[in-house]
């Protein structure tokens, strides 16, 4: 008999893998469908297929200009950064609650957006240029965690959830506190409106030049957190054990962290503070596929893809005005994370 | 004369400003169990992790096959040693499978997912604790004893030549208790496993072990056969308590009662 995990009609995951894979993917491609059409100026399905089949196979374009710059100007940019932001959420929460070991925490709770938005208003207060505010954001984000996890290392014999969450929560005041101080020091006609509307999360102002400094960090993070998936389920078995089973357990810490750190930061410069979906998708995740990492990583992607897609596309659709991003995550996720603190399974914490 | 698999030289353990234990020094050959006895405190898990480089070293000396193995990687000590710990600080609810899996870590490469050898190791290592029926289901949901057992068959599964396990009967019912001992003597025998196990219940020496090993006050009390370690005196030494050692069957096994019991 084997007993190998990939093999199939296992009882612990709720579905299929392949299943929610092919299931996640064409729901996905379905709300980016709706999401290209929807808006101030509407494009009909067969206009968008028309369009499709016409790029395909490299015939002219059947649509009228405007439509066209609607499509690959406005609307594709958006869409992809959408895809790219809640994907990468998604993910590098999956990693930190791998590597904290623990389902709860996410990289609003561990103060990493709080950081990385701290060295994004930096940038934009310096008038830096995107790559540059992305760095900046990569740096506040790794201030951030290593801070956190400082902190949780030298408070020991507490509990260690406990210790990392306040640590978290403490850290991510003080950082916002210093984005408080940047928006009273901002000019008040030019910067200090471009900070607050970024912070509450947007994905108004995606443009093509900003995915090209926001997919390749993504990417950049994305292959070490997929290479190391099976080292990193071992890593959820505490650094003792890890290192026993034959890990070099303070490398790939680092890495893990700085790729999910990475990730998060890109998300972030791009698209100002959109909370929850890093700790609530990776959950729903594990949930559905099980918590190795190798399911994980992927149906969290694509979940967290899916999820960002359809909350932006209602964010600009369902108003008068647009909504801000983090608002509407924030109100989806409060009740999730309140739900899974009560009923959700007690980690066996040592 | 050949090295003993095994060996721990003149040992000091503990930890940063703090020895717990030093002058340890004891060998340990070929599908040989040692088993350590030591009251709360005097550092048997210490002892244990630093001889598994888990914690460094606070002086002397551990030796595979006559080689010092202080500057080895955590892999290739993972290929020497597999380790029960006495609390698996798991989270996630992955299968017994997954767990066992996980066992072969140091037989891959850094990238590489778990082969086909992997996963018939992993296999037969569930096989041989008798815990198929386990295979598939949530580690964190199965009993104490069956999560003690399926530790063990993650370490089996990383095929090493040293077994050791810290405390593996703690926290289990008297059947458990039995069915792990009994898995250790089994694969010690079979499969030429060296074995260092520690436990708070000296009849189970008899029950497993070659050789006992009794730690007090930070130093290495006795070490030898069951029947001539395990006596009042060193029990007295050991745990304060007065204790009579008594022969069952043809001295072929041997209790340890309390005196005011037998009053």
């Amino acid at each position: 008999m084997v007993f190998s995990p990939s093999r199939r009609g296992e009882p612990a995951p709720a579905l299929g893998y392949r299943a929610t894979i092919i299931g996640a993917a064409l729901v996905l491609l379905l709300i980016a469908a709706v999401a290209i059409a929807v808006g101030p100026y509407r494009l009909a399905a067969r206009d968008l297929v028309a369009f499709l089949v016409a790029k395909a196979t490299g015939a002219a374009s059947p649509l009228p200009l405007p439509a066209e710059t609607v499509i690959l100007q406005i609307r594709l940019p958006r869409v992809l950064a959408a895809l790219a932001v809640g994907a990468s959420l998604a993910a590098s929460g999956a990693a930190y609650q791998s590597l904290f070991r623990n389902p709860l925490v996410s990289p609003d709770i561990l103060g990493v957006s709080a950081g990385a938005a701290f060295g994004a208003v930096v940038g934009i207060f310096l008038s830096l240029p995107v790559v540059a505010i992305e760095a900046a954001s990569f740096a506040g984000g790794l201030a951030a965690v290593i801070i956190v996890y400082g902190i949780a290392a030298v408070i020991r014999g507490r509990d260690a959830v406990l210790v990392l969450v306040l640590a978290g929560v403490v850290i991510g005041a003080l950082f916002g506190a210093g984005v408080g101080l940047l928006k009273y020091l901002a000019d008040p006609y030019n910067q200090l409106p471009a900070i607050t509307f970024w912070l509450l999360g947007s994905l108004a102002a995606a443009n093509p030049h900003d995915l090209t400094s926001l997919l390749p960090a993504v990417a950049i993070g994305l292959i070490p957190l997929g290479l190391l998936r099976w080292q990193i389920d071992v890593m959820t078995l505490g650094e003792e054990e890890a290192t026993a089973l034959g890990l070099d357990t303070r490398m790939l810490r680092t890495v893990v962290i700085a790729a999910a750190t990475l990730m998060t930061s890109a998300a972030v410069a791009a698209s100002g503070i959109i909370g929850w979906v890093g700790l609530v998708v990776p959950h729903l995740a594990r949930l559905v596929v099980g918590p190795a990492f190798a399911r994980l990583l992927p149906v969290s992607l694509l979940f967290g893809a899916a999820y960002l897609l359809a909350v932006d596309t209602a964010a600009r659709t369902i108003g008068a005005v647009e909504l801000p991003l983090g608002v509407l995550t924030a109100a989806f996720g409060t009740p999730v994370f309140l739900w899974l603190l009560a009923f959700g399974r007690r980690p066996a914490w040592s | 004369m050949s090295e003993p698999r095994l060996a721990v030289e003149d040992l000091s353990y503990g930890y940063p400003g703090r020895v717990v234990g030093r002058h340890i020094d004891f060998a340990l050959g070929a599908s040989e169990v040692l088993c350590v006895l030591g009251r709360n405190g005097e550092g048997k898990s210490t002892l244990f992790k630093t001889i598994l480089g888990l914690l460094p070293l606070r002086g002397g000396a551990v030796r595979v096959d006559g080689e010092a193995i202080s500057d080895w990687s955590p892999r290739r000590r993972a290929l020497t040693f597999g380790y029960v710990p006495q609390n698996s600080g798991g989270a996630f609810p992955f299968t017994v499978a997954d767990l066992v899996l996980m066992g072969r870590t140091a037989h891959r490469s850094v990238f590489a997912a778990p082969s086909a050898a992997d996963r018939a190791a992993a296999d037969e290592a569930i096989a041989a604790l008798g815990i198929e029926r386990l295979a598939r289901r949530e580690w964190l949901r199965v009993s104490g004893g069956e999560r003690q057992l399926a530790l063990v068959a993650r370490a089996l599964a990383q095929q090493p030549r040293i077994l050791v396990l810290d405390e593996p009967t703690a926290s289990l019912d008297f059947g458990n208790q039995v069915r792990v001992l009994d898995a250790v003597r089994s694969l010690a025998e079979t499969r030429g496993l060296s074995v260092l196990l520690s436990t708070h219940h000296p009849e189970q020496a008899f029950a497993c072990a070659d050789r006992v090993a009794v730690l007090a006050g930070g130093l290495l009390l006795r070490i030898g056969a069951p029947a001539d370690v395990i006596t009042s005196e060193t029990l007295r030494a050991c745990y304060s308590v007065d204790v009579a050692v008594l022969p069952v069957v043809d001295d072929r096994y041997r209790v340890c009662v309390p005196r005011r019991y037998l009053q």
